[in-house]
């Protein structure tokens, strides 16, 4: 195998603490404890090694990376190591005087996650009492600042009926950027099928909001879009394809393909309190496992489109296949894709409490009445 | 693109030597735009204060090449930037 191209962008998991708790979380549903988490020398040491490897863009996650008190010091390093530093963030935990102690830092950009517009749907999804206030305080101090802000939605079965608000309310703070992300379901999320699982309609009917907008608003706020992937014919280009763009840190230092990797069980996965990150990027067995198109099986291997897709999700495949190497059972030419859309259907049509996300380090909550 | 508009990179936006890849970029919210020689004699022109008359006026006579060209070229790359809300326009 060729080197592999060097990596643009790394997605920084610095913690997966949260004071939130969305059902859909993205988080693997075995947390990092706090004090398995890499310290701050640690990340100034990763962020310095990311640089000299080729990543321009570093994308500050969690869990909640507000509730790292070094917060500050890590963007100040990643600044001045070369990196466009992206924090994305729920808003809680920030106050007014960290938001400028960020910017005094350097922060180029902030995405603002929105787990509804209504207090009432926000503090349901998100199971936590006045976070949509609090929200809407922080996002005016980061207008007041000034900083570019892309709006996050998160969009599901319970608040898609609320798209259109959460599109002007994305104008409302200044935003430049809208993601409409229709869940996508991994981690938590799985758990919640049932819950969540937008119906067909809806899904078109998002589609449908998303090109009037876009057009409507064409130059005011640019609109990302994830549609509704069980409800799809083609998989989603998943990463970018697997080891070509990005990499992602997991709290503890493990380095990983994609945030959910670690589903994957027959993967292991280097740290870089071992090993340096280029070492890792360019010879782990875990990055080279499904990089490029040579471990593609049939229907991939002789596909048209699978250099445009790299045959979906590894993760999605290996929960709905059982197997890391099929074809994501999304395609249609995945021999499960019927069995799919019927359980897409019965799952949009199907009633249950949501399952909130856990805290690191306890027992798992129970549902939700 | 009008000759009186004036271009300016927004906050969140900048051209960066990309040391790995020995080329220019342009660092904006989550996304990076590789700039070609063209693309990144162009955006050096953009400061906040010059006109885009001015700006392919500059190339043209730096280049020695058809203003109305670079006009053309200038406006469809700003442009672009624009709807992705990588450039302000007054």
């Amino acid at each position: 195998m060729t080197a592999p191209r060097p990596p643009i962008a790394m997605l920084a998991e610095l913690t997966h603490r949260c004071p939130l708790a969305c059902p859909y979380c993205s988080n693997p549903v075995d947390l990092a404890r706090q004090d398995a988490e890499l310290d701050t020398a640690d990340w100034v040491r990763v962020f310095d090694e990311a640089a000299r490897i080729g990543v321009l863009q570093l994308h500050l996650s969690g869990g909640e990376p507000a509730t790292r008190r070094d917060l500050e010091t890590l963007v100040k390093a990643a600044r001045d190591a070369g990196l466009y530093t992206n924090l994305i963030t729920s808003g809680i935990g920030l106050t007014q005087k960290r938001l400028a102690a960020l910017d005094a830092a350097g922060l180029d950009h902030i995405q603002l996650s929105l787990q509804g517009t209504t207090p009432e749907m926000a503090d349901e999804i998100g199971g936590y009492r006045g976070g949509f206030a609090r929200k809407m305080q922080v996002a005016e101090w980061i207008g007041a600042i000034g900083f570019p802000l892309t709006l996050n939605a998160v969009l599901h079965r319970r608040n898609l009926h609320q798209l259109p608000r959460a599109i002007e309310m994305a104008v409302e703070m200044g935003a430049r950027r809208i993601e409409v992300a229709t869940v996508q379901f991994h981690g938590w999320a799985l758990r919640n099928r049932d819950a969540l699982m937008p119906t067909r309609e809806q899904a078109a009917e998002a589609t449908r909001i998303v090109q009037e907008a876009r057009l409507a608003l064409k130059g005011r706020l640019v609109i990302d879009y994830v549609p509704a992937d069980y409800h799809s014919d083609y998989p989603k280009r998943c990463m970018g394809g697997w080891g070509s763009t990005g990499l992602n840190i997991a709290p503890d230092g493990a380095v990983l393909p994609c945030h959910a990797a670690q589903t994957i069980p027959h993967l292991t996965f280097d740290n870089v309190r071992n090993r340096s990150l280029g070492e890792i990027w360019q010879n782990d067995p875990a990055f080279n496992a499904y990089r490029g198109t040579d471990w593609m099986p049939e229907p991939c291997a002789s596909c048209d489109r699978k250099t445009v897709d790299f045959g979906g999700c590894r993760c999605q495949a290996m929960a709905l296949a059982g197997d890391a190497a099929a074809t994501d059972p999304v395609c249609v030419k995945s021999p499960l894709h019927g069995i799919l859309q019927a359980r897409a259907d019965a799952h949009a049509a199907a009633e249950a409490p949501l399952v909130y996300r856990a805290a690191p380090g306890k027992v798992t909550a129970e549902p939700a009445e | 693109m009008d000759p009186a508009d004036i271009p300016s990179l927004p906050r969140g936006v900048r051209v960066q030597r990309d040391t790995v890849r020995e080329t220019w970029v342009l660092l904006a919210p989550e996304r990076t735009v590789t700039l070609d020689d063209i693309a990144h004699a162009i955006l050096s022109e953009v400061d906040g204060k010059a006109s885009f008359g001015a700006i392919t006026a500059r190339l043209a006579a730096r280049y020695q090449a058809p203003e109305d060209q670079i006009a053309k070229d200038a406006a469809g790359f700003l442009g672009a930037l624009r709807d992705r809300r990588f450039l302000d326009v007054a």
